[in-house]
């Protein structure tokens, strides 16, 4: 397609105008000119066309006009280039001496978070921390996701005893409580940064692989997929060429908030002592203030704080995203 | 040898529990270069019929004998190549094309599946298919929401022909479009019918459309054809009451205000009426109907028709 | 006397786009007008506007929409509420989104006349069971008790229709009653509002993309094409002498069930391109399309001229040719 501008349906009329001016020469096509008509455009297949690429586009200028979800993105880009550049601002170990042990923040200017306990600095714990928080909620969030649609997208495609015998295996999964059956992956495993991520994806992929399934159930039902069957495509082809692009809008917003989930996982169990020992975590670090919460809260609130305003961040920006995918909430789905 | 023969054809699909027979034992036939008409109102199975012969739901009974061999039971690779000959094109060409997909994507993709020519080849054939319906090369590299109505089911007839097919099922290709498009359609349907050689079996609850478009017309009612002949022979000489009410439900200039044929709702394919199906809406339903299941017997040169009362014999 | 509805230049804008431009349309008691176009056309917006049920950011640019000496245009909101459903009634093409799955049909029509007319509700109920009977439902007493989804669609049309009658209206509005449904039950439900109107003296603005259903229960017709009122005519006048290339493409691409022609005799009279093209059009917005226009027909939009007393044409190359003339210059191929 040429250009950059985009197809809102309700200006329709003035775009296409525009747009026809800039089309090429047809040969012998009459009915060319009246390229974009949204003609006929029937109740029934809204659920299909809000997927194009170009609500694609109309859904990041929602998105982009949303202030809180473009104050959501702004925090965890602060938190990301924290956790990049953490190598190069604070150099030495984090779990090392640094300094008088217990200094306040602003008590000494070379600590301006202050020192723990043993003397290290909050600071420096603070990014280092965000490196592992981000790295196993993506990581973990990975995990889940992959499982999830492969999962999820066989169940709901297939159907029949393949998605019962899968539907079996995510109650089971769901009935469990999660964090539970984390601990108990957790202890088997050592206590490793892949270890841990792998275990955060393996309690949060059934929720994936649910959402993934209803949609699934939904698509496989529609004309275009009854189309591609009777053109002679396989179900690979199928699964991931037809139906999963259609499938994954409410996927993605359900993407910040397992990241999310997974931070606040891996900081709970820091914060119980089951992480990884040789990294300094946002939990780990609660975990080691929570002794001296009264003389000395500030070890406890700094990372809190941290945990806070990352989790709120990427819920804000999942905020954003559903309501940028889904324009009957955005106000822009009529006509 | 018919091109299509469909024999004694049964299918339906469980709901709740319960059976239920959308196809109720269906036979007809397609020839080479002929335009079938399958006209019916909904629930009466004619899409289920088309998703049967496409092998998209599987026939619980019957053959369906195409170029002399079974496709019912047909897998895998067999079922693949028959897919090529025999192709589809949908009613709704919103919902059919995937929106996520350029045109370029959805015309050279049937080609990657069956294997067929290179990469440049494909492109080339893709070009061409789009030339072919009407529509400029220049369109491939757009998505499919970037058009009319009218050009994506040109968009759709472009990937049904793309494989090069023998016969298409058209199911209701015009009943989603606005009358202006529609004969621009139809209009190309019947081009590339002459151009290509195709075979077709038309799909529409329309009285008109099927009358301009079919060579044959089948009448189906709950799963079965009640009423089958030559476009001329259906239209001048209805013989089954319930086509002669279709024909008459039409609204037509010229007339006025005339009271509706048929009382009644089309009854469920969930308790199908013993004796003739149509015998509750029937005006001319005897004990006899509510007995006896009527089946197609010769009423002239090539018509078929499913009543106990009607006329035999050919027109005088 | 003066018209019953008498909507005078209407016009409908949304932030972007002003789909309905001047659009003047009147319904006498007793009369069905008919409202024909395809999609895109503006005919269904306009029904919406006349009882301001317009899409949020939609709004009434212009014109009035006078009823009862009244113009619902400007009416405030509880004025409106009272208009709405007891002297103006609406149908909609999809009586299964416009019914509440929950509600019982029998509660959604007592519902209604317990609204305008204040009825007990035992009264509204034995209203409702005869209502049912009115639309010819069969064994109204038990269908009253039933839910949207029990019933088959031409049900619930007809419920919708018992609906809107409830409080008998002077005018009633159907937007594509009979689109959604199969032609043997569009005859019965046609056959069911035409005898309503009668009863009831009720004028009926039927919104309808079918020129079959136009030719068999209009008597006047307004043909829109993309916002504008191009034609309008009694409907034997329309049918026989069609004035517009639009109305004369439409009534030529149109496969009639009595007419001689097949397709292997010939192909249909196609009108090329689509609406769409009536986009950023200064002049006609027929005119991309229109096999007969000429240079002045894309600068200007064409005035709706009055040829005859209820005959209007929006085409000054048709109107100007003698109508025999004309014709013979439709499209062909």
């Amino acid at each position: 397609m040429h250009g950059t501008d985009t197809f809102n349906p309700t200006a329709g009329a003035r775009i296409a105008a525009s747009r026809e001016q800039n089309l090429p020469p047809s040969p012998g096509a009459e009915a060319w000119p009246n390229v974009h008509a949204p003609d006929a455009a029937r109740a029934a297949t809204q659920e299909v066309q809000r997927l194009t690429p170009a609500h694609g586009r109309r859904a990041l200028r929602a998105f982009l006009a949303n202030p809180t979800a473009v104050a959501g993105c702004l925090i965890l880009v602060f938190v990301t280039a924290a956790a990049l550049l953490a190598p190069l601002l604070f150099p030495d170990d984090p779990l090392e001496l640094a300094g008088r042990p217990l200094l306040w923040p602003g008590q000494d200017p070379r600590f301006p978070l202050g020192t723990d306990a043993l003397g290290r600095n909050v600071l420096a714990g603070l990014v280092h921390g965000a490196r592992v928080s981000l790295l196993i909620g993506a990581s973990a969030a990975i995990v889940g996701l992959l499982a999830g649609i492969l999962i999820g997208a066989t169940a709901g495609y297939f159907g029949g005893a393949v998605d019962d015998g899968l539907v079996k295996l995510v109650e089971i999964f769901q009935t469990i409580p999660s964090f539970i059956l984390l601990i108990v992956l957790v202890a088997i495993a050592e206590p490793s940064i892949p270890a841990i991520a792998l275990a955060i994806g393996a309690v949060s992929w059934p929720q994936v692989a649910r959402l993934v399934r209803a949609q699934f159930r939904a698509l496989k039902e529609k004309e275009l997929v009854a189309a591609a069957h009777a053109l002679g495509y396989g179900h690979a082809r199928i699964i991931f060429r037809e139906i999963l692009p259609n499938a994954l809008p409410p996927v993605i917003v359900l993407i910040s908030v397992t990241v999310a989930t997974a931070i606040l996982m891996e900081s709970a169990l820091s914060f119980m002592g089951l992480g990884d020992p040789n990294v300094v975590s946002w939990g780990s670090m609660i975990g080691a203030g929570r002794e001296l919460l009264r003389t000395a809260w500030y070890l406890a609130a700094v990372p809190g704080l941290a945990i806070v305003a990352t989790v709120l961040a990427l819920n804000l920006i999942g905020d954003g995203l559903n309501d940028a995918l889904n324009p009957r909430l955005s106000g822009e789905g009529q006509q | 040898m018919p091109l299509l023969s469909v024999e004694d054809l049964h299918a339906g699909y469980a709901v709740g529990g319960q059976m239920l027979r959308a196809v109720d034992g269906v036979s007809f036939t397609v020839n080479t270069g002929e335009t079938v008409g399958l006209v019916g109102e909904s629930g009466c199975g004619k899409s289920s019929l088309a998703k049967v012969l496409m092998r998209l739901v599987a026939p619980s009974a019957g053959r369906v004998l195409f170029d002399g061999t079974d496709v019912a039971p047909l897998k895998g690779g067999p079922l693949k190549s028959y897919r090529r000959q025999a192709q589809m094109v949908f009613q709704d060409p919103f919902a059919s094309l995937n929106p996520r997909h350029t045109v370029a994507e959805i015309l050279k993709g049937p080609l990657e599946v069956h294997g067929l020519g290179s990469r440049a080849e494909r492109a080339q054939a893709a070009g061409a298919a789009l030339e072919r319906v009407g529509l400029p090369r220049a369109a491939l590299s757009r998505y499919p929401h970037e058009f009319s109505g009218g050009q994506r089911q040109r968009l759709g007839i472009a990937r049904a022909l793309i494989l090069s097919p023998r016969l298409v099922i058209c199911d209701e290709p015009v009943s989603a479009l606005d009358l202006s498009i529609q004969a621009q359609i139809l209009n190309l349907l019947s081009k590339m019918k002459a151009e290509l050689g195709l075979s077709y079996l038309f799909i529409s609850h329309d009285l008109s459309v099927v009358r301009y478009f079919a060579d044959r017309v089948l009448v189906m009612y709950l799963g079965r054809i009640v009423e089958t002949g030559s476009w001329q022979e259906i239209f001048s000489r209805p013989l089954h009451p319930y086509t002669r009410a279709l024909m008459e439900a039409v609204p037509t200039p010229g007339r006025r205000r005339h009271a509706a044929p048929l009382s009644g709702d089309l009854p469920s394919a969930r308790n199908v009426p013993a004796g003739c199906r149509f015998h509750p809406r029937c005006p001319l339903a005897t004990p006899l109907c509510t007995e006896a299941d009527p089946v197609l017997r010769p009423a002239g040169d090539g018509q078929q028709v499913a009543c106990h009362h009607a006329p035999t014999g050919a027109p005088h | 006397m003066s018209a019953l509805l008498d909507v005078r230049g209407l016009s409908i804008a949304f932030p972007k786009a002003t789909p309905v431009r001047d659009v003047s349309l009147t319904v006498e008691a007793g009369e069905t007008v008919a409202l024909v176009g395809e999609s895109g056309s503006g005919k269904s917006l306009t029904a919406l506007a006349l009882l301001r049920l317009l899409p949020e950011r939609a709004r009434i640019a212009s014109g009035e929409v006078l009823f009862g000496g009244r113009d619902l245009a400007r009416l405030g909101d509880r004025e409106l509420r009272d208009v709405r459903g007891r002297d103006i009634a609406m149908v909609f093409q999809e009586p299964m989104t416009a019914l509440n799955p929950v509600l019982s049909v029998g509660d959604q029509i007592a519902e209604v006349v317990r609204l305008h007319q204040g009825l007990s509700r035992g009264a509204a109920r034995a209203r409702a069971v005869e209502l049912l009977d009115l639309v010819r439902i069969p064994e109204p007493q038990r269908r009253v008790a039933e839910y949207p989804h029990e019933l088959s669609g031409g049900m619930r049309q007809r419920v919708m229709i018992a609906i809107a009658v409830a409080c008998s209206p002077r005018l009633l509005i159907a937007d594509e009653p009979t689109t959604a449904l199969d032609v043997t039950i569009q005859a019965q439900v046609l056959d069911l509002l035409d005898a309503l109107r009668r009863d009831l003296s009720m004028g009926l603005l039927l919104i309808t993309h079918d020129l079959g259903v136009v030719a068999e229960w209009a008597d006047r017709v307004a043909v829109m094409y993309a916002g504008r009122k191009v034609e309008e005519a009694p409907f034997e006048v329309l049918f026989a002498t069609p004035l517009h290339p639009y109305t004369r493409g439409l009534l030529a691409a149109s496969p009639r069930l009595e007419a001689g022609q097949h397709c292997s005799v010939g192909p249909l009279n196609e009108i090329r391109g689509s609406i769409a093209s009536a986009a950023g059009e200064k002049g006609c917005a027929f005119a991309p399309r229109c096999p007969l226009a000429r240079a002045a027909c894309r600068i200007a939009v064409p005035d709706l001229v009055s040829i005859a007393p209820g005959r209007l044409s929006a085409c000054p190359v048709t109107t100007a040719a003698p109508v025999s003339e004309a014709c013979h210059a439709a499209p062909v191929g």
